[in-house]
């Protein structure tokens, strides 16, 4: 049996659209983004080539309720607010936020490479670098994640398609628990259960008989527990896309096939697969996207030691006591521009497949 | 699939299915099952650090409050703090951002699909790029200015901005539904004499319900676990539950009521069980509206 | 439950005053609106406020985590959305680096007869906060595990790391210390506390230009090290409600914690047989011979914002003396270390106090310190696990720190 090819592509060319229509329906969507994400975006970016004007120090006397008296800097906020009236974005920095050690650390990597003993320690001190070490977790957990909790996903889906119809209702729902979760909670809980007191972290040491196996000790270990909540938070994701995708599958299609004597798994590879098809490409789309993103795990199970992602460089930079707008802006731009480079192979997919349907 | 595959199925095959889903169900719903068991014990057996068996046994809720279970939670959550405002909130925030999102996003993606122009392909690339914006940095930037609106800490802005935010999801989920409607259905209702949105709203409104339905899961969904935009942009007395939730952990200094979140969670999950058995219905009667295109 | 108590029977005492509440705070006219974090102690704070609305004032108070990233855009504009902010030492550097909050001396000659002298906190002579609440971590320690190892009350961090090995050794406890090392927040504080114990100074004086890249900053690290040998191997996830779990479960001998917590430990609800019985709570220890505990002293107070009118201001001001007022202390003693007139330091307090009274330090408030934080919570993890050189560890924060610095203009 031949594969099908994707069936809106059989379907005829009919008229497109004509442009006052097309925008009829779609201004709202547009005005709500450009006014909610463009600007921001825009100012994100502006910001990130800017730096703060120099801070006007002055030595004060610093009273406080214990130990008395002290002499301490302060911001000369009169002589530092005159500086920032003339010049409210700040010194223009051009690139120099996303070269510098937080981000790209090109000098430091030129004096990597300048000077080393050898590929183990040019890694070694690369990853020493915060965004490096962020990009590789973020980079891995993207790279297994996305497949694994689409494979899991999918599965699910077919599985669950072929149940009873009484039971499906529960089972839909009791899939869906780990994405619905709040993983402020869910990851809390999860940390707690697996911590060596806990039943997931005694069974462990009981299985391997391994009195001191801790999930959270080793960078390893943290990295596999990362990953495999990762697989477990996102399968509901393409479950539930992929399962609402089965119930479309047209039956006499499946029908016909099985006349002509195709097993259960041809059906699969040639019937339901490139009917999901374009659903695949947008669950990997937005997994992709999420999975760069990647911050909560993080926090909720206490990882930073050992992990740590871009997300969360932007959110560091953003809560501490002193915040760093510029940085976490250059990191925000490097991440989209990441996610971009990810996506560039389905981009281009989808625009061929496109270009295919244009009249 | 039509029910006619599945009589066909043979055992073994039946088995591997049943075996998977119950491992697939364990592995999903036991950390839930294990927290909603929990949430009526103290904090110091369900998060205990000497063994996990005080959580099933409860020797530290029997001491305290006499009983093996306690409502404790619950009560300190709903009475004490007032989860029931939080609840109203988040009601008022999800159905909204579910409804509006919907009506804007149906609307585009329906456009996106049909367009067959250039644009419409990068308008869904423009919309993707701007989904990969994290949101902490998105709504810092938003702190100013709503000040200076006078918009901050209500709930319409919190509405406004995760639709935004939700836009480009929206737009290309339902865009790819519409994708598998085929066009002869409403092109021929053009044909008829139809304007566009006759069209749409007689022959396809009618067959888009899963692709909706599902869509709408996700709005919805988003709106409800949202932390980083609700957090930063409502006040107190508006604020949803998931900020709520997290202001009963406590800070670095503070000990919070591990209890009351974890009580308040529980009680939040309820009415996302009763929407999944109304989605799953939905659904499942998407199927004859999929045989329509057959 | 304990904490449910308190809130309802502080609730009980303003039901009651409530009638009364008006005449109290002597407010012609205004609007009070306050910022603040959310925890037990300070949402009293605001409740016992809100006792001063009346016909002509209005009160009202935003609670929320989030109140440090709120506070300098909702101060910034004209007129400001909060009139009270409720900060700490370190939160109070970014409002007095923008200029958002104004001089409170006419307020407090005015308004502030109740006030203690300590309580003002100023700056370059001028009163820009009122404190009301004082924090710091300090010894916990079991007297019954201690004892049975022959052991007396740790002074130092010598004797601390003596002390765990004896206990160790006797087989009493595997993992007797603990300490919150989670990398982040809870990291750079401990790093600044064992700092501040040797005496040296972050920076260099009258610069933004960092000083602890010498063999102050390298003793820190080794002493924060050294602990390590004696925790739990998880000790890198453990923070402050983490530490806390451990050692009541009974797990630990020795920890520096927050005496805010000291309540919900002393509590005799959900710790194993004996904790609470043997608690003792001491001054912070000193370190490397130092003679002032190796600590960082903290405070809560308020300051008034600049851009509101000066009515607004004085009802404000009003509002928030009376919701520290020696009354309100008085009816909950327990819920904090108060810095206010007449307050009876209970059970709970005894290990601040001690700490105050040993000549700590408080939390430094330099523009920049809090660049320095952020600094020391990310580049410290890899020495705390083992797999970095102090000397790497102190030059990758002296890295960070000046990149941060240079964007935020002070180097």
């Amino acid at each position: 049996m031949r594969p099908l090819p994707f069936y809106f592509a059989l379907t005829t060319r009919g008229r497109a659209v004509p442009h006052r229509t097309f925008f009829a329906f779609i201004l709202p969507s547009i005005v709500a983004m450009l006014l909610f994400i463009a600007l921001p975006i825009v100012s994100v970016i502006v910001q990130s080539f800017y730096i703060e004007h120099q801070q006007v120090l002055v030595e004060v006397e610093n009273c406080q309720p214990f130990g008395g008296c002290t002499k301490t800097v302060r911001v000369d906020a009169a002589a530092t607010a005159e500086i920032k009236a003339s010049d409210p974005l700040g010194r223009f920095n051009g690139l120099g936020t996303y070269l510098n050690r937080s981000h790209l650390a090109v000098d430091e990597i030129g004096v990597i490479f300048a000077s080393n003993t050898g590929l183990g320690d040019i890694v070694a001190r690369i990853y020493n670098l915060p965004f490096y070490k962020a990009l590789a977790f973020t980079l891995a957990f993207c790279a297994i994640v996305t497949p694994l909790a689409m494979l899991l996903g999918f599965a699910i889906a077919l599985a669950v398609d072929a149940l009873p119809r009484l039971t499906k209702g529960p089972v839909i729902f009791f899939s869906l628990l780990p994405m619905i979760i709040t993983p402020l909670i869910g990851s809390l809980i999860l940390y707690w259960m697996i911590n060596p007191q806990g039943i997931l972290g005694a069974t462990l040491q009981q299985i391997f008989h391994d009195p001191n196996l801790s999930l959270r000790g080793s960078p390893a270990l943290t990295w596999l527990t990362l990953l495999f909540y990762g697989v477990w938070s996102n399968a509901p994701f393409s479950f539930v896309v992929f399962y609402a995708g089965l119930q479309t599958v047209p039956g006499d299609t499946l029908e016909s096939a099985m006349i002509d004597g195709a097993s259960r798994w041809e059906r699969i590879r040639y019937v339901i697969i490139p009917h999901l098809a374009p659903l695949a490409t947008f669950v990997a789309l937005v997994q992709v996207m999420d999975n760069f993103r990647v911050f909560e795990p993080i926090v909720g199970f206490s990882a930073e030691a050992n992990a740590t992602s871009l997300s969360w460089l932007v959110y560091n930079d953003l809560s501490g006591d002193s915040q760093l707008f510029g940085s976490a802006g250059a990191t925000s731009v490097l991440t989209i521009i990441g996610i971009i480079i990810l996506l560039t192979p389905v981009l281009l997919r989808t625009w061929r497949e496109f270009n295919q349907k244009v009249v | 699939m039509s029910s006619s595959v599945a009589a066909k199925r043979p055992l073994s095959l039946n088995l591997i299915i049943g075996g998977f889903i119950v491992l697939w169900l364990i592995l999903a719903a036991f950390p839930f099952i294990w927290t909603v068991w929990g949430s009526f014990k103290v904090q110091a057996d369900f998060f205990s650090r000497q063994s996990w068996w005080n959580a099933i046994f409860g020797p530290y809720t029997v001491q305290q409050t006499g009983a093996p279970f306690t409502g404790d939670g619950y009560y300190g959550a709903w009475v004490t703090r007032d989860f029931w405002r939080a609840v109203g909130n988040t009601a008022i925030v999800t159905v909204s951002v579910t409804v509006i999102s919907l009506t804007l996003g149906t609307l585009g993606g329906y456009a996106l699909a049909r367009s067959g122009q250039r644009y419409a392909f990068w308008i869904l690339i423009i919309a993707l790029v701007f989904r990969a914006m994290p949101h902490i940095t998105l709504v810092s930037g938003y702190l100013l200015p709503f000040f200076q609106l006078n918009i901050w800490g209500v709930l319409p802005t919190s509405i406004i901005v995760l639709v935004a935010i939700n836009q480009p999801f929206t737009l290309w989920m339902l865009h790819s539904f519409f994708l598998s409607i085929p066009k002869d259905l409403d092109e021929s209702a053009m044909v008829d004499g139809c304007s566009r949105f006759e069209a749409f709203r007689r022959v396809i409104i009618p067959v888009m319900w899963p692709g909706v339905v599902t869509t709408g899961l996700f709005s919805f969904l988003l709106a409800y676990n949202d932390f980083a935009t609700t957090s930063m942009l409502l006040s107190a007395d508006n604020q949803t539950m998931v900020p709520k939730i997290s202001s009963f952990l406590g800070s670095v200094q503070e000990a919070g009521n591990v209890m009351y979140a974890v009580a308040a969670v529980v009680s939040a999950t309820v009415p996302l069980f009763i929407l999944v058995l109304f989605f799953q219905r939905q659904i499942v009667s998407g199927l004859t509206a999929g045989a329509v295109k057959g | 439950m304990k904490n449910m108590l308190r809130l309802s029977a502080s609730a009980g005492v303003l039901l009651l005053t409530a009638g009364t509440a008006f005449a109290d705070c002597g407010i012609a006219a205004g609007s009070v609106r306050i910022l603040s974090n959310d925890f037990d102690a300070l949402r009293l704070v605001n409740k016992t406020a809100e006792e001063c609305a009346s016909g002509t004032v209005t009160v009202t108070s935003n609670p929320t985590a989030e109140h440090k990233n709120l506070q300098v855009p909702a101060l910034s504009i004209s007129p400001a959305e909060y009139t009270v902010a409720v900060v700490a030492n370190n939160s109070i550097v970014p409002l007095l680096n923008d200029d958002l909050i104004r001089p409170l001396d006419d307020l407090v000659a005015q308004y502030g007869q109740d006030l203690m002298p300590n309580q003002l906190i100023k700056i370059d002579g001028k009163v820009m906060a009122i404190a009301f609440m004082g924090n710091s971590q300090h010894l916990f320690y079991r007297k019954d595990i201690l004892d049975k190892a022959g052991i007396a009350e740790p002074k130092s961090y010598e004797d601390i790391l003596v002390a765990a090995k004896a206990i160790k050794d006797a087989g009493l406890m595997e993992y007797p210390l603990a300490a919150s090392d989670k990398p982040g927040w809870d990291l750079a504080a401990e790093f600044v506390n064992m700092y501040l114990g040797t005496g040296g100074e972050f920076f260099t004086p009258g610069s933004a230009a960092l000083a602890i890249d010498n063999p102050d900053g390298m003793k820190t690290l080794e002493i924060m090290k050294a602990m390590t040998a004696y925790m739990d191997p998880d000790y890198l996830t453990f923070d402050a409600s983490g530490i806390q779990a451990e050692y009541e479960a009974g797990n630990v001998a020795i920890m520096n914690e927050w005496g805010s917590i000291a309540g919900a430990i002393l509590d005799d609800e959900g710790a194993a047989d004996g904790v609470v019985a043997n608690t003792v709570l001491a001054a912070a220890p000193t370190v490397n011979g130092g003679t002032i505990p190796a600590v960082a002293l903290w405070w809560d107070g308020f300051a008034i914002a600049k851009n509101i009118s000066d009515e607004d201001a004085a009802a404000s001001f009003q509002a928030m003396v009376h919701a520290i007022s020696p009354a309100t202390v008085a009816a909950n003693p327990d819920v904090a270390t108060w810095l206010v007139k007449g307050f009876e330091p209970g059970p709970a307090a005894v290990g601040v106090i001690a700490t105050a009274n040993a000549g700590a330090r408080a939390y430094p408030m330099q523009p920049y310190m809090g660049l320095l934080h952020t600094a020391l919570s990310s580049e410290l993890a890899e020495f705390m696990a083992g797999s970095e050189s102090a000397e790497q560890a102190l030059a990758d924060v002296k890295a960070a720190y000046e990149t941060a610095a240079k964007e935020g203009g002070f180097l």
